[in-house]
């Protein structure tokens, strides 16, 4: 297990290592460049500008250099906000991402898995039917509909609730209130509560089938204990390997989520960054967030195999 | 002699139509909203073929004296109506109506184009993987695993944003973002096919490795793949209209519905129906795409149910 592990951790390097050359060559083969202004700069300033960041030599010498550099884990000077350093940048944005990461994931598992069991024990009966329709729903309409309507309901025109007026915030981090949190990683929450309960509710079915479950029943163990300590644990083992594709997709809405709700997370820099050919930033968000899902599925395999005892790791 | 090897060809293809295709279609008949989803995306594919005769007015065509205007009928607030707009103006006084089905043009088109590359590139590489099996396919296929655990959609933005937004680059790079699953797939129904019979009688009777694979395995695993590409279309949808709603998609005065419901949230306060119709559309859509893939799921794979 611990030699499979390292041996996982040491696979992760190939793949990094292409991530980074990809986004690399395809950045520097594009037209355009970081410096590329309105107006434009006199030569000898901009052979200057360019000499500091080292733009001015071979693309390979240039990649070698960033290499070099990326290996003492120093990720550059951004090139458009020129008093930080990536790292810095990335240092602020970070924690707001992945709060809101971690949020939306916990609230989808949570959800998810309980909307799908539900739905799995009232098999073809209307509380199943309408699970299933709506995890349909949330699977077809994406976060940047959902975004707006959600921010019509709950922010511009408010919900009157039992003489309580609940209006939320739609736009900014507050510091990381709670209030500014909810609507966010709701929306970041849907796609992904509507999947997980459909695998929850096929494996749930599954596994509510099998024999041991029969036998637990012929044991007169409880039912509520049947589904909680026996069934469970086996319905949950496909969550654990959609976990990967999980963290994808949150991701990749975190994207939208940032710039509607205009939270400052590094989703948003990289739109920000590509758009302004700042290199060092581009290269630096795909490098935090390929190594958020490079480490997430190793811990789902670890996971997968801690959780079935059948599979063995080798 | 000629005449008997013809019935016997008749006669098998007759057998195995039935028992596969004929069968399916028959089981995916009798899904309601499977069928029901059939013909509402040939009326919307229809409306957007014939977009430019459906409306009195161009998709380009601006009139500023009705910037915004709700069509007639909007039960809603609104500062003004825009009287023959069924579905109101938008923010330079277009037809919100023509633009939406140009949009559905875009989108489709997308979507059609993109999963073809994707099904091309998906089931030769699959095929080849697993008909060749041993090391090749296991290289081959660390390298999609590779491929796979690459945050695929960074690629994309920057290919867009770096490249000027072309549109053939769109087509490219959202199709090769979904070709891996369906290599997947095709690899997994070669490695049970090419163990058959058929396939083994075909090696003994001289057929190339390639004409194998083109005549034996390609069209027996196409159930799944079927599905699967009834699966993919609405996702290179939603990825197109993901990018055209960061800014990065088609370009002015083109349209796709990621763009008009990028345009129509900033300004759903006070003219939602901008939001409203290519919301609506681009939801139907998907809704319909994924019922008729469940139900040729369903309809190719009835032991599933």
């Amino acid at each position: 297990m611990l030699g499979y592990a390292f041996r996982r951790l040491l696979g992760a390097i190939p793949t990094l290592f292409i991530i980074v050359t990809l986004t690399f060559f395809m950045m520097r083969l594009a037209p355009g460049g970081p410096f590329d202004t309105e107006r434009r700069l006199p030569p000898e300033v901009e052979a200057n500008v360019k000499a500091a960041y080292n733009l001015d030599k071979p693309l390979v010498t240039q990649y070698g250099l960033y290499l070099a550099k990326l290996a003492q884990g120093d990720l550059g000077p951004s090139f458009k906000n020129k008093d930080f350093t990536v790292a810095q940048l990335i240092g602020a944005g970070l924690p707001v991402s992945v709060t809101l990461g971690l949020c939306a994931m916990t609230l989808s598992l949570l959800l998810g898995a309980l909307l799908g069991t539900w739905a799995a024990l009232r098999q073809n009966r209307w509380q199943d039917y309408s699970v299933m329709t709506v995890a349909m729903v949330g699977v077809t309409i994406p976060a940047f509909v959902t975004a707006p309507i959600l921010t019509l309901i709950f922010g511009v025109y408010g919900i009157h609730l039992f003489g309580a007026d609940i209006t939320l915030p739609v736009s900014g981090w507050g510091g990381g209130a709670l209030r500014n949190l909810i609507l966010p990683v709701i929306t970041l929450s849907l796609l992904q509560v509507a999947v997980i309960a459909r695998l929850m509710r096929g494996s749930m079915v599954e596994v509510l089938r099998s024999n041991y479950i029969r036998t637990a029943r012929a044991k007169g163990v409880p039912e509520y204990r049947i589904v909680l300590r026996h069934a469970l644990r086996a319905a949950a083992l496909p969550l654990v390997s959609y976990a990967g594709p999980a963290t994808a997709g949150i991701l990749t809405g975190s994207l939208i989520v940032e710039q509607i709700f205009g939270l400052p997370g590094i989703g948003r820099y990289f739109v920000l960054a590509a758009l302004d050919r700042d290199y060092t930033m581009v290269m630096g968000v795909v490098i935090v967030y390929a190594t958020l899902i490079i480490v997430l599925n190793f811990i789902a395999d670890m996971l997968y195999a801690v959780l079935d005892p059948r599979v063995r790791l080798s | 002699m000629i005449s008997t090897t013809d019935k016997a060809e008749t006669l098998e293809r007759a057998v195995q139509g039935r028992s596969l295709w004929m069968d399916a279609w028959r089981r995916l008949k009798r899904n309601r909203a499977a069928m029901a989803a059939i013909a509402i995306l040939a009326l919307m594919t229809l409306m957007a073929i014939f977009a430019p005769f459906l409306s009195a007015w161009r998709y380009d065509e601006i009139n500023y004296d009705l910037v915004t205007c709700a069509p007639a009928w909007w039960p809603g607030p609104s500062l003004c109506t825009a009287p023959g707009h069924i579905f109101g103006t938008d923010a330079v006084g277009r037809d919100l109506f023509v633009r939406v089905l140009y949009g559905a043009r875009m989108s489709l088109a997308v979507g059609l184009v993109a999963t073809l590359v994707s099904l091309v590139i998906g089931v030769v590489y699959g095929a080849t993987a697993g008909y060749l099996g041993g090391r090749t396919d296991a290289l081959m296929m660390r390298g999609v695993d590779i491929l796979y655990s690459l945050p695929f959609i960074f690629f994309v933005i920057i290919l867009m944003v770096l490249f000027d937004r072309s549109l053939i680059l769109l087509f490219v790079a959202v199709g090769a973002v979904e070709w891996l699953t369906m290599a997947r797939i095709v690899r997994g129904q070669t490695l049970s096919i090419k163990q058959k019979e058929f396939v083994e009688a075909a090696r003994a009777g001289g057929v190339s490795g390639f004409g194998i694979i083109r005549r034996h395995i390609i069209p027996n695993s196409i159930g799944p793949v079927v599905v699967y590409v009834t699966l993919t279309v609405p996702t290179v949808i939603l990825t197109e209209s993901f990018l055209s709603f960061l800014g990065l998609g088609v370009q002015e005065p083109l349209t796709s519905w990621g763009t008009l419901i990028s345009e129509g949230a900033a300004q759903m306060e006070t003219a939602t129906w901008t939001l409203v119709f290519p919301a609506l559309f681009m939801a139907v859509t998907l809704f319909c795409f994924n019922f008729i893939g469940d139900g040729l799921r369903d309809a190719l794979d009835p032991r599933d149910r």
